[in-house]
């Protein structure tokens, strides 16, 4: 099962490579990781996904708090969150096939950010399953290359339950 | 300590070396180890008028084991100080064995001035990435503002919480630069928080399980001797009725002369500790971490009882079995609150059942044949020493008999590497140990082989006049490594077998006393003689080679599937 981890950590170097160290040493498989600043300088967010069963992720929660610069660990499973990849998607498109490619573009809420005689890139963010579902409706078209970020995720306020 | 003292709000500016040494001084540090190197030639020149006893191993690796040893007899923090480059790396097997043991340490290690971080500089090593996953923290510093603060927050992560080793990487001109010693004020890390006192609730279901139980056994591991935990352990045990077995990193913990003792647990445990696990009906764990040498095949681990772990670190909590019970919570504390609340059962038929074991499978060795048996030699040293001595090993075969053969009744008496197996580790630990306690006889059971890997710290021995006996159980082979490959690979012992020096001349070479026993009946004596001698003493007991250890939880079986108790039987 996927899990979202997000991980409050001090901002300093080498924090991410003892987060990541941790993962390798201990075989914890991730399926991604982003890390940004905060609000706070001092604080960096890492948002994690991996792949394991409840035991599994307990253990990784468990074994992140140990590390000295990690402050604070949410295990967002069973929450209602909000997560979102970024992607950018370069397409080849020839003039002709310009209006069916933006028609596309424009069904996924996609910006194209730059454009050419035998391409155009695409700026796509949305839930992971729509990040996928626009490269598979590229792919007939020929991807030239492909740039994704790991999920980032946050927790919506009980509270003020609106739409996605 | 601040000479300008007029201004007691005014923070006070030193060269970083001698901020090093007088927060060294600030956290109470009377000894430390460590080897010299270019780029912490600033700090041991403030060293020099410091009134600090300084030991110089031979090797960093040595000094970095008798830093972990000083802090395992005394329970204080370890300091070792290494150079840049190989200096640091040298440290790392000492530094991953601290860090499987939780033991307390501070590792100081110079670094090339930073603006030549990065460039491959000569005896540049990446030092806090090579050592960032064996140990508990690390840090450089490349700020000279924060170097006071980052060497007190090492004491605290080291010290508290499950202690571990700590390591701060100083690039020597952060030693050269004015550096602030701000005030000494309570430390704050956000991301280090210890809760030492357990759940309420938690404690009473532990309390409830254990008074309903019919069959009990305090499973109790290197945790205990960490927090101190053997008083309360021994209240515990004794108002409510419990048999308590150890493992080997908790041999000491709990009186082994006391009747509820089941001595130690796991692949070469007692027989009647991994029955009574394996029959109990609540396992108390205080203080273990449920390792694979402890648990044997873990489906089939205690498999009829309800579980109570005591564990501070929460990640111990389930990493291996499941858990029905758990309390996070130092287990001291834990401990002392569960009192109250025991209530003494008799459990007649649990400790006949315990007897019966005990005396049908005590550990046993062919007692009456000429050659000299390895735990015969134990014997005699427990007998002489009154099982009162400091008592550390290698790895192997004779780290076994060490903790099968002599009886330990105090925590901090037994000091071996558990969670790595370092070979090596007897020597330089023992100095380590005599180091923390002169007046002390310390004893490092050795092998051959392991001895092998860091004998030349007799010479440290040697410097120091530190007594330090050495009583190698010579078997001309990795005896651990021959046994496996006896029991496993059809007796092919490929590449088990060293030729060995002759290891009185060696100790006589490096300055120490060598004895060579081949007789039986010498043992005895030369035991005496070891005691007696005022210098580091070397003893090379050349035993019988074929002898294994038993009994024996093949790796993968479940703890009641033993080998070797029929051995036993016959002799
Ligand atoms: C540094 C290191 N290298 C290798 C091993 C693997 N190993 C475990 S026990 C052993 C043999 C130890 O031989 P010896 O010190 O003579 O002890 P004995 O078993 O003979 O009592 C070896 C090679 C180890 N534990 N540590
Ligand atoms: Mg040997």
């Amino acid at each position: 099962m996927k899990h979202i981890l997000s991980a409050l950590v001090l901002n300093r170097p080498g924090v991410l490579a003892h987060v990541a160290g941790m993962f390798a040493a201990r075989a914890f498989n991730i399926d991604s990781l982003a890390v940004g600043r905060t609000d706070d300088p001092t604080l960096s967010r890492m948002t994690i996904v991996i792949l394991g069963d409840d035991k599994v992720v307990e253990q990784v929660r468990k074994q992140l708090m140990k590390i000295v610069e990690v402050v604070k660990v949410q295990d967002f499973v069973g929450q209602d969150v909000v997560a979102r990849d970024l992607m950018l998607l370069s397409v080849a498109c020839t003039p002709e096939k310009r209006p069916e490619i933006l028609a596309l573009i424009e069904m996924f809420n996609g910006k194209v950010v730059d454009i050419g005689a035998k391409f155009v890139m695409v700026e796509v963010a949305g839930p992971e399953s729509k990040v996928e579902a626009f490269i598979e409706s590229c792919r007939p078209y020929g991807i030239k290359s492909i740039v994704r970020t790991g999920t980032v995720a946050m927790a919506r306020q009980p509270r003020t339950k609106s739409e996605e | 300590m601040s000479k300008n003292n007029n201004h007691p709000n005014e923070t006070i500016y030193k060269p970083g070396s001698q901020v090093i040494v007088d927060m060294l001084l600030e956290q109470g540090v009377e000894v430390m180890f460590g080897y010299l190197g270019g780029v912490v030639l600033p700090l041991f020149d403030k060293l020099y008028d410091a009134p600090i006893k300084f030991v110089i191993p031979r090797h960093e690796q040595g000094g970095c084991h008798m830093a972990d040893a000083y802090a395992r007899a005394t329970g204080k923090t370890g300091v070792v100080i290494a150079t840049s480059g190989p200096g640091a790396t040298n440290l790392t097997t000492g530094l991953a064995t601290a860090m499987m043991d939780s033991v307390p340490l501070v590792a100081i290690t110079g670094q090339v001035r930073t603006s030549l971080i990065g460039n491959d500089a000569f005896q540049e090593a990446d030092t806090t990435g090579i050592t960032r996953p064996i140990t508990k923290h690390n840090v450089i510093v490349k700020d000279p503002n924060t170097l006071a603060q980052t060497i007190r927050e090492a004491f605290h992560i080291a010290g508290n919480g499950r202690p571990g080793p700590v390591l701060i990487d100083i690039p020597v001109d952060m030693q050269l630069a004015e550096c602030p010693i701000p005030p000494k004020t309570e430390i704050e890390l956000p991301g280090f928080k210890v809760k030492s006192r357990g759940h309420g609730r938690q404690i009473a279901a532990a309390v409830a399980a254990i008074n309903d139980s019919k069959k009990p056994v305090l499973y109790v591991g290197g945790g205990c001797i960490i927090s101190g935990a053997s008083e309360a352990l021994r209240a515990v045990a004794q108002k409510a009725n419990i048999p308590v077995t150890t493992t080997l990193m908790a041999t000491g913990a709990y009186d082994q002369s006391r009747p509820e003792s089941l001595d130690m647990l796991g692949m070469h445990g007692s027989a009647y500790a991994n029955y009574a696990v394996q029959y109990a009906d609540v396992l108390i764990s205080v203080g273990a971490r449920f390792d694979d040498r402890v648990t044997g095949k873990l489906d089939t681990f205690a498999p009829s009882a309800k579980i109570i772990h005591i564990d501070l670190d929460p990640a111990n909590i389930g990493k291996n079995v499941h858990v029905d019970i758990p309390v996070v919570g130092d287990a001291r504390e834990v401990l002392e609150e569960m009192i109250d609340g025991l209530e003494h059962r008799p459990r007649k038929e649990w400790f006949e059942q315990i007897a019966a074991w005990k005396s049908k499978h005590p550990f046993m060795y062919d007692k009456k044949t000429d050659v000299i048996k390895p735990q015969y030699v134990i014997e005699e040293v427990c007998r002489q020493t009154h099982g009162d001595a400091i008592i550390t090993t290698g790895v192997g075969q004779h780290q076994m008999w060490a903790a099968q053969f002599y009886k330990y009744s105090k925590p901090r008496q037994f000091i071996t590497s558990g969670g790595l197996g370092t070979m090596g580790f007897g020597l330089p630990s023992a100095i380590g140990a005599q180091v923390a306690f002169p007046d002390r006889t310390v004893i490092d059971i050795d092998g051959d082989s392991s001895f092998n890997m860091t004998l030349t710290e007799l010479s440290t021995a040697a410097m120091y006049n530190l007594p330090v006996k050495v009583a190698i159980l010579n078997n001309g082979f990795m005896g651990m490594v021959r046994q496996w490959q006896e029991l496993f690979y059809h007796g092919r012992y490929s590449q088990s077998s060293l030729k060995n020096p002759n290891f009185a001349d060696v100790a006589e070479a490096l300055g120490c006393v060598g004895i060579t026993v081949k007789k039986k009946k010498d043992v005895p004596g030369a035991v005496e003689k070891m005691l007696a001698e005022t210098r580091p003493c070397v003893v090379d007991f050349h035993v019988d080679p074929t002898e294994n250890v038993w009994p024996m939880v093949p790796a993968g079986k479940s703890l009641h599937e033993m080998d070797g108790l029929d051995i036993f039987e016959m002799a």
